[in-house]
């Protein structure tokens, strides 16, 4: 009669009984590495699933890295941007050196080149690969122009009146500033980033969806496993934490697949990408994911899986009770 | 309600499954504490469905259950799991988990109250060293014979030192020998006073057992009583 209790709740307490945070660590260690355990008797199914997952945050991620090396690429454009300024063919050499003095004296201008018809020439003999072309033309078919280098500090409107300025100056045939396609790039890189982030959200899903069906499977092939905990007294919350775990662990390693898979495109890429900027005399290199985007990365994978499995298992667990 | 000296009571108890007749038919029953009984019938009498329904695996279509003192028809669904933890079940078609050891196996309840681990291995060493298996504490629970893995699962119902032992048909696929050796086991538990509710058809066996058979026919108790001594 004494060891009659009033709630069979209380019989919980049997047993020495460790910190509830110590045996709260203990549970989910626990069912960390059982769940990881279960994923590695089957390692080329969990495999494929973490490589499924690789491929779809890989591809968001790749799509970042795009516009992010396109981005850097404009702003580097935008730094070294020159006012041309196309001198008459009357003009003589003397004279155009004169003029380029004379521009570099203006409050926006930093510095200025003159670039005579022949230097002209032998530029874009060297540069363009279409020497072979020239040869055929009798007369250089290049004006002189002065290279003008606006100051840091000066705004758009700024050098666009300095140049309807010089275009009116006597001797010059026209000076422009080659910026409208930059801008035109801008506005894509604005559109494609939309669509990378749309994208995004549409492979996260697809991600959720993929971890929530594996770990559905998982779920009807331990349906007599869950029966048995059940009956021996195991809450909702304890059956569900190693199919969470899995969630995440599948998550994480396909969060380090995307990772592996963007490795090896930059390091394929990075090559011919240095080749091209090398011909364009640019220094400009392909970025990878800085630490932080790859911190993001992981934790979306770990995020995605676990909402993935928390999805799903809250929906197939309730049902299954013994009979 | 005096409810102090009973561990289970039913008070007309029926039991309706959608489609077919009374498995259970207002039933009324008492188990005392430490006591131990046997149910028996033919097949579909209502062992079973008597069981289950201690473990809430099923619900009464009418009466009441009380279980050491707990109302069962007030008991809400999310207090069934703590209601369990203090019963030790051996049902049939709750087997060993096979992806995993004996020692697993054993542990598993004692994981669920999450227990720590050095608690843990004393309490399932000591488990298998009442059912005589602490040699096969790494073994596979496929590689056991079948008493071997019937023992398995005493251990892994007793291991939570359960207030009450439900058993059904624990010696339903085991040869004379390997079925009296379970029921000794079951009787020795019972010797250190854990109540126990075991079902099985097998009369002559129980007999020998010397205990309280309660016996029914279509969801009715047809008679209850102590056994006589058995003829040598
Ligand atoms: N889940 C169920 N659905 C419908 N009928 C059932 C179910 N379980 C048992 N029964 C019926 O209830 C009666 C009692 O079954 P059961 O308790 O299993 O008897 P026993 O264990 O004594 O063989 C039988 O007629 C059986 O067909
Ligand atoms: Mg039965």
């Amino acid at each position: 009669m004494s060891r009659q209790t009033p709630q069979p709740a209380t019989n919980k307490r049997t047993g020495p009984q460790a910190g509830l945070l110590t045996s709260l660590g203990q549970n989910h260690a626990r069912a960390f590495f059982f769940s990881a355990g279960k994923l590695t008797r089957h390692p080329l199914s969990s495999l494929l699933t973490a490589l499924v997952i690789g491929i779809t945050l890989a591809l968001p991620a790749a799509l970042h890295l795009l516009v992010q090396n396109m981005d850097a690429l404009s702003f580097s454009w935008e730094r070294t941007v020159q006012a041309s300024v196309f001198l008459s063919d009357d003009l003589s050499e003397e004279q155009g050196r004169q003029m380029a003095t004379r521009i570099a004296e203006h409050p926006e201008v930093e510095e200025t080149e003159y670039i005579s018809r022949e230097k002209a020439l032998a530029e874009f003999r060297e540069l363009s690969g279409f020497g072979a072309a020239l040869d055929l033309l009798e007369e250089n078919p290049l004006p002189a122009v002065i290279a003008v280098q606006p100051v840091a500090t000066a705004s758009a409107l700024q050098i666009e009146d300095l140049l309807k300025e010089l275009s009116l100056t006597k001797g010059v045939d026209s000076a422009r500033i080659d910026q409208s396609w930059l801008e035109r790039l801008n506005g894509i890189l604005i559109i494609v980033q939309h669509i990378v982030q749309a994208l995004a959200l549409l492979l996260a899903l697809a991600v959720i969806v993929t971890v929530g069906n594996t770990i559905r499977l998982d779920i009807q092939n331990r349906k007599a496993e869950i029966e048995v905990m059940k009956l021996l007294g195991a809450t909702n919350a304890f059956v569900r934490r190693p199919f969470l775990y899995t969630g995440v662990w599948y998550g994480l390693c396909g969060g380090i697949v995307a990772w592996l898979l963007l490795q090896i495109v930059l390091g394929v890429l990075s090559g011919p990408v240095r080749h091209l900027a090398g011909l364009y005399q640019s220094d400009f290199s392909l970025s990878g994911l800085n630490f932080e985007a790859t911190v993001l990365l992981f934790l979306a994978g770990i995020a995605l899986g676990w909402t993935g499995s928390w999805w799903t298992v809250t929906r197939h667990l309730q049902a299954i009770e013994p009979k | 309600m005096a409810t102090g000296q009973n561990i289970v009571e039913f008070h007309g108890v029926s039991k309706r499954y959608p489609g077919s007749g009374d498995a259970l038919d207002r039933l009324d029953f008492k188990l005392g504490h430490g006591e131990m009984a046997f149910l028996t019938g033919h097949s579909g009498a209502g062992k079973s469905t008597f069981l289950k329904l201690i473990a809430l695996i099923e619900r009464p279509t009418r009466g009441n259950i009380i279980v050491n003192g707990v109302n069962l028809s007030q008991l809400k669904r999310h207090h069934i799991p703590a209601y369990r933890l203090g019963l030790g079940i051996i049902f049939q078609h709750y087997n060993l988990l096979y992806d995993r050891s004996v020692f697993d196996n054993v542990a598993l309840p004692l994981v669920i109250r999450g227990l720590r681990h050095q608690d843990i291995a004393r309490r399932v060493r000591a488990a298998l060293d009442t059912v005589n298996l602490l040699k096969k504490e790494r073994a596979e629970p496929i590689t056991l014979s079948g008493g071997e893995q019937q023992r398995v699962a005493i251990a892994r119902a007793i291991v939570c030192k359960p207030f009450l032992l439900l058993a059904d048909e624990p010696t339903g696929n085991l040869d004379p020998d390997l079925s009296l050796d379970i029921m000794n086991l079951f009787r020795r538990l019972n010797e250190v006073g854990v109540s126990t509710l075991i079902a099985s058809h097998n009369v002559a066996l129980i007999r020998r057992m010397n205990r309280r058979i309660i016996h029914i026919e279509e969801g009715k108790v047809m008679s209850d009583a102590i056994p006589g001594p058995v003829p040598a």
